[in-house]
């Protein structure tokens, strides 16, 4: 490649008040290339990304097209320099045709009013390039296909607008064997007519189908690079190698291990099916599986967040018909939902209220705030003493704290409770190294005292360090038990169902 | 990023036939109704056509308040746009004809200047759409009290034809409404502005993202809500023969507006409904009226069961969502 | 390697920071003082106290539904409808206070609990619910008294809004109203800031689906919150009835009033934040700024524009400190 790339990024560092996420980050990606981009959960994909499409602005180095520095104040100016990024999480309007999204904010005119017949032309030429077998109408609503459509009218979107360069974020998470073909088909096309596509995965099928040049990023820097794509077990030990025997606890010894606490046959609802697990009093069982394969589905399920609805369930001996997260709590289960800031936290109150807020509404209603039959205001302050939440008081608000301490103080709250079941959904998300450690320790700690304890997890070395039993699942389905000996790339199998090395 | 598997949007086709299944259970009902009473007289032409008329003021307002919710936003100072802008009509025009035009006007520029304030606010300051519009209301109904607390004005024999002229059998402002309708309907479909309301509407970071210019379309939207808002207000001093403060707010103009319009098929987060939905809506609530009349409904009752009613109309539809709604 | 410090934690948290809705009353009280000395005697202030005691307790129970994320616009109708039911069964009859006071805190009770079902079952917006509400309310009022109400108030009954104590040393006099305002004042706040349930209804307003994924019972917080509304506006229309006597659309404006009122104490309009004492103050500083405009001679209806004013400016003051403390 003698001529300059149609994107270079140069020393690029971001850093956000609690974490580093990018340091000294260089990457180029050539015109009818396809270069991965692989690296495990935090370790700054998502950032790097949003500094190519100007949402976040680089706190050092720059970013180069076709060999000019380029300032992006905002996301419209890296879609005029060229640059389209298709994301996890659509930005398509559902209640629009596919052409009206195609043309967002930029329809053709003619004479003042809007020209259907030529959106809807194009349309069709840019659709055409997929092939008749998916056969998408222009006017058609975006709510009325389904994901797999949807993401390739987002796909079309940034074709129609000429992007020099597509950033594919996980494009292959929601879709099924023969919808990866087709995508597959078309990134070779766009690859042929000159397009350079930086695709970032963590499946390495795809990779070996896809790329001509891989790159690893891990813990906010550049861990490897390589001119042509390497054998999957390379790549791997890129992602992952890190010194991780102080990292991960200790396991779980026999005799630690206790009285069966929970016990679910044949569940199923509308996401999951035949539904059969036994979780232990002083084992951590991690729950592993790509997206969309039902593992939060589970824990909502067992929570009583998004219930059962075929299938029996027993908690230490009885059996429970769990409709609702206050019959969970009350029966003594508690779980730490994936989504903090969605699902966990309440912004505006203080650390100790979040603390005693699980306590407080299982107590009477009119009863004083200070002390009810769970905990009292000086017992919550010695839990979040124990964990080790790090605050100038326990009265600051929660929107304060970095991602660690919050997850630590929402620990807190279900402590109080003294649960039998504790499930922890992707419990380091968002979370720097140090604070991911003593999230283990304190599962441990937590297991050791006498608690079952599940943890649904994307992040396979975490999965594999800090479990005792390996739970894998694939479409709604429990499809694999592992023991503490298992390899990451065993668990990859099993989730995906492949017959190839996989990360 | 949720394990979401399987999703099929089933439930969208009756949400987008609702309004229509709605208008034709309200027609039967009243036809029903009209038919086991004996009262046939109802069933006239003329009747029918009556019907619509009485709803003429509400029509105009609701095209309106379809631009503000569209968008995601809501207005709920018309009541008192619609009083401002009778009082103005009647007293300027004073039963001078030469001073239609003059009032017409200066109406209209008052009704796109609160309209413009309002989408100022709600864009710039970011106030919420409720707070910003319901303040509105407050200054309107003070400015215009204090000016007036009687009917004022007089409108003159030549501008009554708004209200009560007719083309053939049908009332010219019927024709007047419909033929609003179909601007509204034009703009939404065919201009880029239209495009970018529903846009906006649908989703406001990914417009953004687009390049539309939000706070523009904001903008836009309110001061079209308020300029239908003063046009109703203009047909209805028409109607009176003059104006008084307390006018919009007797008809209950603003959360009718907004009932109609959801009815209508119109979603209150915004992004998706439109303007012949809102006309559905604006039938069916006549039918309902013309169904009390036909059965002797006492006035005051009418009031209760059209809050009851207003309220059962969009529960109807928000009961579905699985929202966590406040 | 990863930097430990908090984002943008205020350093200075030495000192507890005065709600600036204190300053404004004390500033606007002084001004008040200042331009007619007589409201600095009991006489005068006693009876501004008596004046904004309905629209106080109002304001505070408005308060739960606006922190748990709602709004509730039917509490002027619950007045008009509790001062109209009230004359028209008391019929001049001085025991009926006795009952008919309990028989309107249960319709309240009863209008409360619809409006919470409506919001949390039906899913429909609380604007429109309460809006809805207070339409048919109106109209019920209106049905029972066939648009002219009959009969009035017994002593008994208006003993709560206008009675006053009198010869009591220092201040003079003492009216019922006031002892109301601080007796309910102390409840209301209680109930928000000492209990579980407050907790809760804070918790809901900030964010409802953690409060849910919590154990907090969301739809019976969101509930109650309504019920503790409609029941003080029942007790505010007593005392209102009491001191202005019967009327028609004697409730009417105090919904948007009440809102104002939490505004200008600082409650936030999406939910979760909102503080009771500081309500009150709100309530005393609109009735001031009330007063204050009718010392200047200004009549009735530049009080709705100014009411119109000081809701968007406190609402748009709210949103822009907000996002300077990067929210």
């Amino acid at each position: 490649m003698n001529e300059p790339p149609v994107i270079e990024m140069r020393g690029i560092g971001k850093s956000f008040p609690a974490v580093r996420a990018l340091h000294d980050v260089s990457f180029t990606c050539h015109k009818g290339e396809v270069h991965a981009l692989c690296g495990e959960n935090g370790a700054g994909k998502s950032t790097l990304i949003k500094i190519l499409s100007g949402v976040y602005r680089p706190d050092g180095g720059e970013v180069l097209i076709d060999g000019a520095t380029q300032h992006f104040r905002h996301p419209q100016d890296a879609l005029l320099a060229g640059i389209s990024v298709i994301y996890q999480e659509f930005s398509l309007l559902p209640e629009r045709t596919v052409a009206q999204n195609l043309f967002l904010g930029r329809e053709p005119l003619k004479l003042g009013l809007i020209d259907s017949k030529a959106m809807e032309a194009e349309t069709r030429r840019v659709l055409g390039l997929f092939g008749i077998r998916h056969r998408i109408e222009p006017d058609t609503l975006v709510a009325d296909l389904d994901v797999a459509s949807q993401q390739m009218v987002e796909i079309a979107k940034a074709i129609s607008l000429n992007a020099k360069v597509i950033v594919m974020d996980e494009p292959t998470a929601a879709l099924n064997e023969a919808e990866c073909e087709v995508l597959f088909a078309l990134v070779d096309q766009l690859r042929s007519a000159g397009t350079a596509i930086i695709y970032i995965t963590h499946r390495m099928r795809e990779v070996t189908r896809l790329a001509n040049r891989v790159t690893v990023i891990k813990d906010g820097e550049i861990a490897a690079s390589f001119d042509h794509v390497p054998a999957p077990e390379t790549i791997v030990r890129a992602m992952v190698g890190r010194d991780i025997s102080e990292f991960y606890p200790v396991p779980a010894r026999p005799q630690d291990i206790g009285p069966t606490m929970l016990t679910v046959s044949g569940g199923g609802n509308h996401a999951l099916r035949d539904i059969d697990l036994e979780l232990r009093a002083g084992e951590i069982v991690g729950l592993a599986g790509l997206q969309g394969a039902g593992r939060t589905p589970l824990a909502m399920a067992i929570f009583g967040a998004a219930p059962f609805t075929r299938g029996s369930m027993t908690l230490d001996g009885t059996t429970v018909a769990l409709t609702s997260p206050r019959d969970a709590i009350r029966a003594g289960i508690g779980m730490l939902p994936g989504d903090r800031k969605a699902e966990a936290l309440v912004l505006m109150q203080s650390v100790r209220d979040n603390g005693m807020l699980t306590s407080r509404s299982f107590a009477g209603p009119l009863g004083g705030h200070k002390a009810n039959r769970f905990t009292d205001l000086a017992g919550m302050n010695a839990l979040l003493d124990r964990m080790k939440v790090r605050a100038p008081s326990y009265e600051q608000e929660m929107r304060f704290l970095s991602g660690g301490n919050q997850q630590k103080a929402i620990v807190a709250r279900w402590l109080a409770l003294k649960p039998k079941l504790l499930i922890f959904v992707e419990p380091t998300r968002g979370i720097d190294v140090d604070a991911k450690a003593s999230i283990y320790h304190l599962m441990r700690d937590l297991a050791r005292a006498g608690t079952a304890v599940l943890m649904v997890s994307s992040d396979l070395p975490e999965v594999v360090g800090v479990s005792d039993r390996i739970l894998v699942m694939r479409e709604g389905r429990i499809v694999g038990s592992f023991g503490r000996s298992a390899t990451e790339a065993e668990l990859m199998l099993a989730a995906t169902g492949e017959t190839e090395v996989a990360a | 990023m949720s394990d979401a598997p399987f999703t099929a949007p089933k439930r969208f086709r009756f949400e987008r036939h609702a309004s229509a299944i709605l208008l034709l259970s309200a027609i039967a009902l009243y036809v029903a109704l009209v038919l086991m009473l004996g009262q046939t007289r109802f069933l006239t032409l003329d009747n029918l056509v009556a019907i619509l008329g009485r709803s003429i003021t509400l029509g105009i307002t609701a095209i309106g308040q379809t631009f503000a919710i569209l968008i995601g936003s809501i207005d709920l100072s018309v009541a008192s746009v619609i009083s401002a802008s009778a009082v103005v009509t009647s007293v300027v025009m004073n039963g001078d004809p030469s001073m239609m035009l003059p009032a017409v006007l200066a109406v209209l520029a008052l009704g796109a200047l609160i309209g413009l304030v309002n989408g100022l606010v709600i864009s710039r300051l970011e106030v919420n759409p409720l707070i910003a519009t319901l303040g509105m209301s407050l200054i309107i109904q003070g400015v215009l009290s204090y000016y007036y607390n009687n009917f004022a004005g007089n409108v003159p024999v030549e501008f009554q034809v708004f209200a009560y002229g007719a083309v053939g059998i049908v009332p010219f402002s019927l024709v007047f409404m419909f033929v609003l309708a179909g601007c509204a309907w034009f703009i939404l479909r065919f201009t880029r502005f239209g495009s970018d309301v529903y846009s906006v509407g649908g989703n406001k970071d990914a417009a953004r993202l687009a390049g539309i210019k939000t706070a523009r379309v904001v903008i836009g939207a309110h001061v079209i809500c308020s300029l239908c808002a003063a046009i109703a207000g203009i047909y209805l001093a028409s109607r009176l023969r003059s104006g008084a403060p307390w006018i919009g707010a007797e008809g209950v103009y603003d959360l009718e507006s907004i009932a109609v319009v959801v009815i209508g098929g119109t979603v209150l987060a915004g992004g998706r409904g439109g303007i012949w939905g809102t006309m559905a809506g604006v039938i069916i609530f006549s039918l309902i009226d013309s169904i009390f009349n036909v059965a002797g409904v006492d006035a005051f009752v009418k009031q209760v069961l059209r809050g009851i009613i207003i309220v059962a109309a969009v529960a109807f539809y928000a009961v579905r969502s699985r929202r966590l709604v406040a | 390697m990863s930097a430990q410090s908090l984002p943008q934690a205020p350093t200075q948290r030495r000192l507890p920071r005065i709600n600036p809705v204190y300053v404004l009353v004390a500033a606007l009280i002084i001004a008040i003082v200042v331009m007619n000395p007589a409201f600095g005697e009991p006489t005068g202030y006693m009876n501004y106290l008596k004046r904004v005691a309905a629209l106080a307790i109002l304001s505070a129970g408005a308060l739960y539904v606006i922190v748990s994320g709602g709004f509730d616009l039917s509490v002027g109708s619950i007045m008009t409808l509790t001062v109209i039911g009230s004359s028209m069964l008391a019929s001049n009859d001085p025991n009926s206070t006795y009952w008919i006071i309990p028989l309107m805190l249960g319709i309240g009770a009863v209008v409360g609990l619809i409006n919470g079902l409506v919001v949390s079952y039906l899913k429909v917006p609380s604007l429109i619910a309460t809006l809805g509400m207070m339409i048919s309310l109106n109209g019920v009022a209106f049905m029972w008294s066939g648009g002219a109400p009959r009969g009035y108030l017994p002593d008994t009954f208006r003993f709560f809004g206008r009675y006053n104590i009198t010869d009591i040393p220092l201040i003079t006099l003492l009216p019922i109203a006031v002892i109301c305002l601080v007796g309910f004042g102390l409840l209301l706040w209680w109930g928000m800031h000492r209990t579980n349930f407050g907790r809760m209804l804070h918790a809901v307003g900030d964010n409802p689906q953690a409060a849910r994924l919590a154990g907090v019972p969301v739809e019976r917080v969101r509930i109650s919150a309504f019920v503790v509304s409609a029941l003080t506006a029942v007790l505010a229309g007593v005392i209102l009835g009491g001191r202005a006597g019967v009327s028609v659309d004697i409730g009417s404006g105090f919904e948007l009033q009440a809102i104002t009122a939490a505004v200008i104490g600082g409650a936030q309009l999406l939910g979760g934040r909102g503080s009771v004492p500081a309500t009150i103050a709100g309530a005393l500083a609109l009735e001031a700024i009330f007063t204050l405009l009718n010392l200047l001679g200004l009549a009735q209806p530049v009080r709705l524009v100014v009411q119109g004013l000081i809701l968007i400016g406190a609402v748009a003051l709210a949103t822009y400190q907000r996002k300077r403390a990067g929210q």
